[in-house]
């Protein structure tokens, strides 16, 4: 984690706004669970609470009667759950690319984001693994995944992309969560020192597990968390490249695609960053003592990473395109006509224009700067990703081989009562997120403001005057 | 029968310093002084800290790179042994030993045991997963989470004589000096 960055570019990128000390990082942040919330976060939470409970209720529905009520039936026995599994197990993405890969590349800019969007990728995996959990019909024999000893002496198909993906997600899932609550436990000990109250000074006191700035713990500390960096940056990698096989594996035209990993993965970050973005935009409204780490050259460089990455999806609609003409093979050039002329065409366009087209306008830097247009943006990509997705399940399913297989897919209501419901799980748990960890990674933004200001490389900026020692304290303080 | 008070025992003697760069000049300056058994405690990780108090060690790679490998072990075998072994299952005269299919299994297992071990092996060897710590005693030690760098000389350290640690600590030019109770 030793960053080698040079003091031009602290001037003229910086990263922290304000005038800066350790007490004042640790007060503007580890204050804001702590402080009064403003009335938007009652409403918020108020609207996610009722989207959660819409989402719990659709769910005690599915159990109840089945998965008749969805939209689902042969061609497309795939619909909107397995549409909703992969757009969220992408949001998912970018909290761990900020995370992991970007602190492997030794990107200083990722300190202040990390945190705010590990706990979106946690809550993004966690609406995830509803969908294909309720899809498989009977989730109360969803240990039948796991290779668990049982009275059908049954073992789970490990050759079979499903059975990888169950693996996959689940160990996302464990990782993600393990990597945040790692980084968490120095800033949870932080807030146990600064508590008022017992019961907040007891609760953070037993989730930072005795954790008391020892260097020693540091280091190992360290040493863990460059670790766990270097196995989720594989990890997340073959995460959605394993969601992709699930259909590249199958013979269907529009799946059967060998750019399916790599594309799926672009197309994961890309609708990561603008997730991250979506939160991040009003967050820094709600709370505007984040303003000072979350900079606008915070906000431009996941602006531009949106671009670049939208960039490699669009090349990959470009490929499907290619292939399908260039394979010869009849029924994969019917999907490409299909899908610009068939009956589902405006979602084809759709997502033409909401990921490839709308994201040029992030080559201004005009537009990177101006908040309300980019959250626009990043709504419009989130969109698109959610078409994309509808484009590859619905489309390529719903007319494959023989026209008397054909058939027509449309959600019903349940469906999209599930869907709402668990953006309404995410929102609320964004905002309780807010509301008791802080948002940003303390300890990792004193790091790096000591090494950018006071370290070696670095110079300039706000220094703070050091203090000459005072005399030493009479003899036995702690009697 | 009477309650007898006694005065508490010593953990330790802890100094207190403003900047880090204070705290990395008395961490090498306890280490030369002889003493073994003492930590210093900072707000965030200082680059080169472990090496000015001599520590060197690379228990947590080891215990992940281990823990990885078993990992691998335990989900390729477990593969293998299903479906060789206990239930082979003939599809489409495919090979039963189709290893290429019990890779992506086989790398998650090994992520998935290899991040355990980070975690858990981190906490084992800081010897956390505990509410209670002597040097949570002293007042002052609350801002070694925000801005203050101690460095704690420990009572059980064999060349540990209070007076003489006393001393030595005041001739590093600290804030305050105070006495940790067990």
């Amino acid at each position: 984690m030793q960053q080698t960055i040079k003091a031009t570019e602290i001037r003229e990128f910086p990263l922290f706004e304000g005038q800066q000390t350790y007490e004042r990082i640790t007060d503007q942040i580890t204050s804001i669970p702590t402080d009064r919330h403003p009335m938007a976060w009652t409403i918020m939470f108020g609207l996610g609470l009722i989207g959660a409970f819409a989402l719990l209720m659709a769910l005690v529905y599915l159990v109840a009667v089945g998965t008749g009520i969805w939209g689902i039936n042969q061609p497309v026995a795939w619909g909107f759950a397995i549409i909703n599994f992969v757009w969220w197990i992408g949001i998912g993405h970018a909290g761990t690319l900020i995370s992991a890969i970007l602190l492997l590349l030794r990107q200083a800019w990722r300190m202040s984001i990390n945190r705010f969007a590990e706990a979106m990728t946690i809550f993004a995996v966690m609406c995830a693994g509803i969908f294909p959990l309720f899809h498989t019909g009977r989730p109360w024999v969803a240990y039948w995944l796991f290779p668990i000893p049982n009275w059908l002496a049954m073992w789970p198909q490990f050759r079979s992309p499903l059975e990888w993906d169950v693996w996959a997600v689940s160990t996302y899932f464990t990782v993600s969560l393990l990597f945040w609550y790692m980084g968490l436990i120095p800033d949870l000990a932080k807030m146990r020192d600064r508590a008022k109250s017992q019961l907040a000074r007891t609760l953070n006191g037993v989730f930072s597990l005795g954790w008391r700035n020892s260097a020693i713990h540091w280091m190992r500390w360290e040493q863990a968390y460059l670790l766990l960096a270097g196995l989720s940056t594989p990890l997340v990698l073959s995460v959605h490249s394993i969601v992709s096989l699930d259909f590249a594996i199958s013979i269907v035209p529009g799946w059967h695609v060998t750019i399916f990993p790599p594309y799926f993965v672009a197309g994961a970050i890309f609708s990561g960053f603008a997730m991250v973005l979506t939160l991040v935009i009003p967050f820094r409204i709600l709370y505007p003592k984040l303003k000072d780490y979350i900079t606008m050259n915070h906000i431009d460089w996941m602006a531009k990473v949106m671009l670049a990455t939208g960039w490699i999806v669009f090349y990959g609609y470009l490929c499907e395109m290619f292939f399908g003409w260039y394979s010869g093979n009849q029924f994969e050039q019917f999907l490409v006509v299909n899908r610009f002329f068939g009956p589902y065409w405006p979602a084809y366009w759709a997502l033409i224009f909401c990921n490839g087209i709308v994201p040029q306008l992030l080559w201004s830097p005009k537009i990177r700067q101006n908040l309300l247009v980019l959250f626009i943006i990043s709504i419009i990509v989130n969109i698109g990703m959610w078409f994309e997705r509808f484009v590859i399940v619905v489309m390529s399913l719903h007319r494959d081989f023989l026209p008397s297989a054909w058939g027509m897919y449309a959600p019903t209501l349940s469906d999209w009562w599930l869907y709402l419901g668990t953006i309404g799980f995410f929102i609320m748990m964004m905002f309780v997120f807010a509301r008791f960890i802080p948002m940003l990674a303390v300890a990792e933004l004193k790091e790096l403001w000591y090494k950018l200001y006071h370290g070696h490389n670095g110079h300039g900026g706000s220094h703070t005057p050091v203090a000459q020692p005072t005399a030493p304290a009479p003899q036995g303080g702690g009697q | 029968m009477a309650h007898v008070e006694t005065a508490p025992k010593l953990y330790g003697l802890m100094a207190e310093f403003e900047t880090p760069e204070q705290l990395l000049e008395a961490a090498r300056r306890t280490r030369d002084a002889g003493y073994r058994k003492f930590d210093c405690y900072t707000p965030f990780p200082i680059h080169g800290l472990t090496a000015a108090m001599g520590v060197k060690e690379a228990k947590v790679p080891w215990t992940v790179f281990t823990m990885g490998l078993l990992g691998a072990i335990g989900a390729f075998s477990l593969q293998v042994w299903t479906s060789l072994v206990d239930y082979p299952l003939n599809v489409a005269g495919r090979d039963l030993l189709s290893w290429p299919y019990f890779i992506p299994i086989t790398f998650e297992g090994m992520v998935l045991a290899a991040a355990f071990g980070a975690f858990f092996g981190t906490h084992i060897y800081n010897r956390m997963l505990t509410y209670y710590h002597p040097v949570f005693n002293v007042p002052q030690f609350a801002r070694a989470s925000t801005d203050r760098f101690f460095v704690c000389i420990e009572s059980k350290d064999p060349k540990f004589n209070r007076d003489e640690a006393y001393r030595f600590l005041q001739s590093l030019n600290p804030i305050s000096i105070a006495e940790v109770p067990e």
